[in-house]
């Protein structure tokens, strides 16, 4: 495929401009965006990083190659890239047309809105970029220091947990409570019984010691904890162990917002589209793309195509000013409790579908069934809520974590080898609590001298 | 402040991807290394052409991570208006999938990662540090044989390779230009030589003798063992070495000299009497082999199922063929069969030899830790021992 020439770049300049004119006036309000024109490659590398200039590890590289061999057997294209950051940017393909290139710029602008306004966007880091590329830098000095290999097991081991960050979590979350000093008497004592009962040994034993390393509550930002009171990890570790938090804290709003992030683009898109002035066999290539972009899968649910429905839906059934109010104050997870009705179910043709024998077998079609399915697969959802229970497990500093059940049953063999991660992150026994397939309880331990154990 | 911009810059320098991509590579054949015994003995491998591309199950490059478990819950998917429950929207059949990592993956049922890659790269990896153990260093040199030959023309040269004929007819043609087509008046411009290539033949001194049991006692799995065991072995010894030779010999009761394709493809019944194979090899070397010049490796794979009055005459030709080669190699077959004291791995382990090496196959993961026996690292510690 051809480069973009210069006359086609200055085209497509003049009708970035249009997009910008248009969807202002109807009411979008992006951030600054900068467009870059790279080649494939580079595309590839920054989908496959997240965004440009993240540290090297090889699992980037396997997510690389992945994608570029789907590129190069013209299985898949990515249509666009654009990072959340102010100003916003974003890669356009120098071997895409500049009708493709327009579209994508359309679709770009609606993200940068959503980025600017979406309230779960409110917290995220804009100046992303440079922080990355900063961490990257420490990374690379870690790995001269302490060598690759070493930096390599060490990612390796965050890594597998990365998706265990609380985004909510309050600084001091994970923090052991304070021991109240002991109490003068006085005169209204007789009010404190209550508090008392619930703790009847707390006037008569020595107040208890209580390890940094035991949570008032159990938090589930299992990077934070390790980061904060893991027995064994060196300073850089930590950092190490902060830079993926960090990074990944970044990313976390994008996931709970895949659905309505990327219907709303594609809302978008659409619009403005119609509102340039194209030939006809624009506007032909524009509707085989818009179709292409928004085909149903059988497999895996489009979230092009189920965003941009229910955003048309909440349109038709309460006009245009509740899509602004939509972006402003959803994710996936609510959009789909609030918005996603049983017409749209029937309407959309959803399922649930199951592996029997060698077959892909429909199982279900209640929509209820359905929607409850969906909401476990979306914004997160899909990762389990595992939660630090003690950090001095047995007085012996061992690591007891317990996964929040939810009626969905864990992955034990992936568990296992999750554990063994953390043991090089913790240093010690490694404890995870969840249920067995008869619903009872199951811990399972990890400890390289012993192995993997289940207790009942 | 800008509200949009857009720019072209030269990307031809980035290389993070490709560096991260060469690392993920690397790790993928670490992880191939790691479980090679189980490839080695991949019953596709060895029955193909040697140019096809085989699929290696590589879990250690997994991205663990806590997840529900993917086959205990249906997932959501999306019709074209008209499905009904039961409907059947896909199948899940073994091989299926582009085998490129998280593809595969997305599909319920199929969840680890698979590399490509050549037979060729597969040997590469298996032959790494593999090598003919105690090669003897004064043998080791080839014998060459020099003969020279005259190959090329050119303008200069000394004097004793003037190519005569070849100056007349250039001093000819030069003349003839100028309308003169007679010989006279040689020029330096005229003159031509011969030059000459030393044309080295070579002549391998290192000899492997392949013996297999082929008797009815032989099974499935113990033939697959053993054509497993010499597919590689074979393969090893073309790659690393140019000029070894390759002998076949199958044998029941009676032995013989095979082509290195019926080796691989024949199957034959009857007794056993392994003599008649090292009988037959020793007369291979008697005849062809000299051991002061050759460099002589025979192996032998059997179930060990003997006849029992074949085992004195097994161990005293084996000595003799001890006494004449580098290193004798003996595979015993035995699955889930309870060790028979009559085998003759009982007969050839009496004999004290650091030239002997033996091994025991009971599983198709043993194939691999025989061919490093054989010819790893660890063999030449023995042998030098």
């Amino acid at each position: 495929m051809p480069e973009m020439t210069p006359a086609q770049l200055t085209l497509l300049e003049a009708r970035i401009a249009e997009v910008w004119e248009i969807g202002s006036r109807l009411g979008l309000r992006p951030f600054p965006t900068h467009f870059e024109i790279v080649p494939a490659t580079v595309m590839y590398e920054i989908g496959s990083y997240g965004m440009p200039g993240r540290f090297s590890h090889w699992t980037h590289g396997k997510a690389y190659q992945v994608q570029k061999t789907l590129y190069d057997y013209g299985l898949s294209k990515i249509y666009e890239l654009v990072i959340n950051t102010n100003p916003c940017h974003a890669f356009l393909l120098d071997t895409n047309t500049v009708l493709q290139n327009t579209l994508v710029a359309a679709h770009v602008m609606a993200h940068s809105d959503f980025f600017a306004n979406n309230a779960y966007f409110a917290r995220t880091s804009r100046r992303m970029l440079d922080t990355v590329s900063l961490n990257a830098e420490r990374i690379e000095r870690y790995e001269f220091e302490h060598g690759e290999a070493e930096v390599e097991r060490l990612l390796d081991a965050v890594l597998s947990i990365q998706e265990h960050v609380d985004l909510y979590a309050t600084e001091d979350e994970g923090q052991p409570t304070e021991v109240p000093p002991a109490r003068q008497p006085g005169p209204y004592d007789d009010l404190w019984r209550h508090d008392r009962r619930a703790q009847p040994d707390d006037a008569t034993k020595p107040p208890q010691r209580r390890s940094r390393r035991r949570p008032a509550e159990p938090v589930r930002d299992l990077l934070a904890f390790i980061r904060d009171h893991s027995p064994v990890l060196d300073d850089w570790e930590r950092d190490v162990v902060s830079i993926v938090r960090t990074e990944m804290q970044y990313f976390i709003p994008q996931i709970q917002t895949k659905v309505l992030n990327e219907g709303w683009a594609s809302y978008w898109h659409a619009r403005i589209m119609r509102e340039l002035d194209l030939s006809t066999d624009e506007h032909v290539e524009f509707a085989r793309l818009h179709a292409a972009i928004l085909q149903p899968s059988p497999r895996r649910l489009n979230p092009y195509h189920l965003g941009y429905r229910i955003l048309l839906d909440i349109e038709r059934r309460y006009g245009e000013s509740r899509l602004f109010e939509v972006r402003e104050v959803e994710n996936d997870i609510s959009l789909i409790r609030n918005y996603l009705t049983r017409e749209l179910v029937d309407e959309l043709d959803l399922y649930l579908y199951e592996r029997q024998g060698d077959e892909l077998v429909i199982v279900d079609k209640d929509w209820q069934a359905v929607r409850e399915r969906l909401i476990g697969e979306l914004g997160g959802n899909q990762t389990p809520v595992i939660l630090v229970e003690d950090g001095d497990y047995e007085g012996n500093l061992e690591l007891y974590l317990r996964h929040s059940w939810d009626g969905r049953k864990l992955d034990l063999d992936w568990a296992e080898k999750t554990m063994e991660h953390i043991y090089r992150l913790w240093g010690r026994r490694v404890w995870l609590e969840t249920k067995a397939d008869d619903q009872s309880r199951l811990i399972l331990s990890y400890h390289p001298r012993e192995g993997h154990k289940q207790h009942r | 402040m800008f509200s949009i911009s857009l720019t072209r810059d030269d990307w031809s320098l980035h290389r993070k991807g490709a560096i991260d991509q060469a690392r993920h590579m690397q790790k993928v054949k670490e992880a191939i290394k790691q479980n090679l015994a189980d490839i080695v003995s991949e019953q596709s491998i060895i029955t193909s052409d040697g140019k096809k591309l085989v699929r290696v199950p590589i879990r250690t490059l997994e991205e663990y991570r806590f997840r529900f478990d993917p086959n205990s819950y249906p997932q959501v998917g999306q019709g074209e208006g008209d499905s009904k429950v039961g409907d059947v929207i896909g199948r899940v059949g073994p091989g299926q999938g582009p085998g490129q990592g998280k593809q595969a993956g997305d599909q319920p049922g199929i969840d680890y990662y698979e590399a490509e890659l050549t037979v060729e790269e597969l040997g590469k990896l298996i032959f790494e540090d593999l090598e003919l153990p105690n090669l003897e260093e004064k043998r080791l040199r080839e014998l060459e044989s020099e003969a020279v030959r005259f190959t090329d023309i050119r303008k200069h040269g000394p004097f004793a390779n003037l190519d005569k004929k070849r100056t007349i007819r250039e001093n000819i043609k030069r003349n003839a230009k100028r309308g003169t087509p007679r010989f006279g008046g040689i020029k330096n411009d005229d003159l031509r030589f011969k030059t000459w290539d030393r044309d080295v033949k070579r002549e391998s001194n290192a000899v492997v003798i392949a013996m297999m049991d082929v008797s009815g006692s032989m099974g499935t799995f113990e033939k697959y063992i053993s054509r497993a065991f010499y597919y590689w072995m074979v393969r090893f010894l073309r790659t690393r070495y140019d000029h070894v030779e390759i002998r076949f010999i199958a044998h029941h009761t009676e032995a013989k000299e095979v082509t290195e394709e019926e080796f691989f493809t024949r199957g034959e019944s009857g007794g056993t009497r392994a003599s008649s194979a090292y009988q037959l090899a020793l007369q291979m070397i008697e005849e062809r082999f000299d051991p002061a010049s050759w460099n002589i490796y025979p192996f032998h794979f059997s179930d060990g199922d003997n006849w029992p009055s074949d085992n004195d005459l097994c161990r005293r030709l084996a000595e003799q063929l001890i006494d004449r080669c580098n290193q004798f190699g003996y595979g015993e077959i035995r699955q889930g069969r309870y060790a028979y004291q009559s085998t003759l791995m009982h007969t050839l382990e009496r004999i004290h030899s650091p030239k002997l090496v033996t091994v025991t196959i009971s599983d198709k993961a043993d194939v691999y830790p025989a061919l490093r026996r054989f010819f790893g690292p660890e063999a030449r510690e023995v042998a030098r021992a």
